[in-house]
């Protein structure tokens, strides 16, 4: 037994991580809280009221917001620091971008309990997967290394395309599960090109090394590096759908269980720019902007046109929001592309704003689509007005957030983008980000006016409201409508946040 | 240096994998593919590991893993829609179009 | 031959001739035998040996898709056996940071184990 201790003490060549347990407990909150949810339902099943594995849900993400808040003032008092040997980094814009996966946490968990009652589907999975998912994006989002980015991705994915295809009775789940699945598999791969030739030619999956590394060294043959920044960038974009990686969005958005693709839409997008974010402003932002700044802005163009113009011509109302995410997508992207602290503000404010305003929309369209989740035609939505006048109203101010309307968070939120992007001197990319704004104001406003004006055929429907899907709407309005009227908190928070946006060497 | 070898290698099988990816209609054989691409990566990351030391070796030991919970998902996704339409061709997808 | 180059091929030399080796062994004892054993031919003995019973039906046969979830699980824990062998050789080094770190890893699978056990994956029915 000596002898053992002696052993353990005289060889201590590799240097063991201290690991500083506050600092990643959001995340490892909601890991606990899946794991726990899984094995603690499968032991006792059946002896669970249906109500428990959303409340504990809820719960969970609620519990990993509040440990959040003790961690932003310390991140404030002392700035940004990284834990875990350098692997994970801890700054406002992760705790940010970690509050708002939960929150969409939290509204998706509503509206599933909602959706999961009336289609009478149940067990515990739905939930923990996502959470575990939800972990998976707040890796991604405090990762300071490109191989945690790449596990994060592959965390929130995976958990992702099960939920895409857990309905089992809908073929259209299963194919868009599947279709999900093989984009997602391919463009993860093609980020792990990336990765590999980065780190063939840095030396280093660390970012805050290849940071240091690029700042020191000027190498005379990057085409390897630019050749990872390329795959990287291919990766990236097949995640968060910029054309021309979009195709697997309205089918997938078009198939998934609405409260899975409002997940998708939130949490998903949000993890996926934050690490777009890291890797490319933060990271190669320094030295190697002039590099990916023309190639991103080639495809925010197209991003932000292809997205306008075919949801036009979409008759499906959930096909249309699919198309509309992409166009947000570009406005995100324009964000990005600014590449300066006021772009990542204004990046962070679309997320969170996006949040509220895409998951009330496709809590709508849950509500809506009835039983069956199958009545998504826009003509579905003819005298909604009459027959729920606050659902009709809902959707009304949810629509007319993403399309831009002042007061409501999408204005402003377009409004910080455009102006970070006019800042960086993208002038003509930000006119227009704005002419494909009307395009797709166009799109909304045909929702609202068939809401409104459009005579029913027979007699008009009235959806059920369940409650948890009443209050998940509820809150995305109230959101919506206060961080319109009110940005200065979030504007603050965000701009916070940024200043602290720096990758940190060990 | 055997390095440029390797990389020639992991370019090729990369090609290989998207090709099949793209060209494959039968979704087990897609699966294969992308696992061909994983594998490029692999390679790759070997082959810099030997410029700067073990930290690709080990990213290597992480793809694999990721890769086989990715192609556990996978073929449980198409076994469930082959028992929902007793086929597994990509191309017969079509419920969803627009 | 200071090439390193060369040096590299040699390893592989060894292997092509331990190769070659395992081909002529083998191909001679099936010479051999073919040699000296009576050659007896009989329309009986050209059908597929299947435990004595006469083969029925095709070649392919479909393997149930129940096998599916065990070769899951198998191929789930095989793998991640991967992470466990670098540490069991370094044990000492790692020390007790390893060991916990191992544990912690070892309880989520087995709690994954537990979750496929109260779901009746390991029942055979």
């Amino acid at each position: 037994m000596t002898g053992f201790v002696a052993v353990l003490a005289a060889t201590e060549d590799i240097p063991t991580p201290d690991v500083d347990w506050s600092a990643i407990a959001p995340n490892l909150i909601l890991m606990l809280g899946g794991i726990l949810l899984l094995t603690v339902v499968s032991v006792v099943r059946g002896r669970l009221p249906g109500w428990f594995h959303a409340v504990w849900t809820i719960s969970v993400a609620t519990a990993a917001i509040v440990a959040v808040v003790p961690l932003w003032q310390r991140v404030q008092d002392s700035g940004p620091e990284s834990v875990l040997a350098g692997a994970l980094v801890l700054d406002g814009f992760s705790l940010v971008v970690t509050a708002t996966i939960c929150v969409s946490v939290i509204l998706a968990a509503l509206l599933l309990e909602a959706y999961l009652r009336r289609e009478r589907l149940g067990g515990p999975e739905w939930y923990v997967l996502m959470l575990l998912s939800a972990s998976g994006g707040v890796t991604m989002a405090t990762a300071n290394d490109l191989v945690v980015v790449f596990i994060g991705l592959e965390i929130l994915s995976v958990a992702v395309y099960v939920l895409a295809a857990m309905h089992r009775r809908r073929v259209s789940s299963q194919e868009a599960g599947l279709k999900y699945f093989v984009l997602g598999a391919f463009s993860s791969a093609f980020l792990l090109y990336g990765i590999a030739l980065t780190y063939g030619a840095t030396g280093s999956t660390n970012l805050s090394r290849i940071q240091a590394f690029l700042a020191d060294t000027v190498i005379t043959q990057n085409a390897l590096l630019l050749g990872g920044l390329a795959f990287m960038l291919v990766g990236f974009g097949f995640k968060v759908a910029v054309v021309p990686f979009h195709n697997w969005k309205p089918d997938v958005y078009q198939g998934s269980p609405t409260p899975v693709t409002a997940f998708m839409a939130t949490a998903v997008t949000a993890a996926a720019f934050a690490a777009l974010l890291r890797v490319y402003v933060t990271t190669f932002g320094p030295t190697y902007r002039t590099e990916w700044q023309p190639l991103v802005a080639a495809l925010t163009v197209l991003t932000l046109v292809v997205g306008a113009f075919l949801a036009i011509s979409q008759t499906n109302v959930k096909r249309m929001l699919a198309y509309s995410s992409i166009n947000h997508a570009g406005f995100v992207l324009l964000g990005v592309l600014a590449a300066s602290a006021a772009g990542d503000a204004a990046t962070l404010f679309y997320l969170v704003a996006y949040t509220f305003m895409a998951a009330g929309s496709f809590a709508v369209v849950a509500v809506v689509g009835r039983r069956g989740d199958g009545h998504h035609d826009l003509s579905d939505y003819q005298g909604l007005s009459r027959s729920r006048p606050g659902l009709a109203l809902v959707f009304t101010i949810l629509l007319l957030s993403q399309a831009g309307v002042p007061l409501t968070a999408g204005f402003l939120a377009k409004f910080y983008v455009l102006a970070a992007a006019v800042e960086s001197g993208y002038t003509w990319l930000a006119v227009l980000a704005m002419l494909t704004a009307v395009v797709s104001a166009f799109m909304y406003l045909r929702i609202v006016v068939t809401m409104y004006f459009a005579e029913p055929e027979g007699e008009p429907r009235r959806p059920r409201i369940p409650a948890a899907a009443g209050l998940a709407m509820g809150l995305c309005v109230v959101g919506v409508l206060v961080i319109g009227i009110v940005p200065g908190p979030l504007s603050d928070v965000a701009n916070d946040a940024v200043s602290q946006l720096v990758a940190v060497g060990r | 240096m055997l390095l440029n070898q390797f990389l020639l290698l992991a370019a090729v099988l990369f090609c290989v994998g998207v090709y099949g990816v793209i060209v494959r209609k039968n979704g087990v054989l897609v699966l294969m593919s992308v696992e061909l691409i994983l594998n490029a990566v692999n390679i790759n990351l070997i082959a810099f590991s030997t410029l700067w030391g073990l930290a690709g070796q080990v990213f290597a030991l992480f793809v694999i893993a990721v890769a086989a919970a990715e192609v556990g998902v996978g073929l449980a996704i198409v076994i469930l829609i082959y028992r929902n339409k007793r086929s597994i061709d990509i191309d017969e997808l079509d419920e969803l179009k627009g | 031959m200071s090439n390193p180059l060369s040096a590299f091929l040699r390893d592989y030399l060894t292997v092509g001739i331990f190769a070659s080796l395992a081909f002529v062994l083998v191909g001679l004892l099936l010479f051999i035998s073919w040699l000296v054993r009576p050659d007896r031919r009989q329309a009986q003995k050209y059908i597929a040996y299947e435990s004595g019973v006469d083969p029925v039906g095709d070649m392919w046969s479909q393997s149930q898709v129940r096998y599916y979830i065990f070769a899951l699980l198998f191929v789930m824990f095989d793998v991640e056996a991967v992470f466990i062998f670098p540490w069991a050789t370094q044990l000492e080094v790692f020390g007790f940071f390893g060991l916990i770190e191992m544990t912690i890893f070892i309880v989520i699978l087995l709690l994954g184990l537990v979750y496929a056990w109260r779901k009746g994956v390991l029942r055979w029915v």
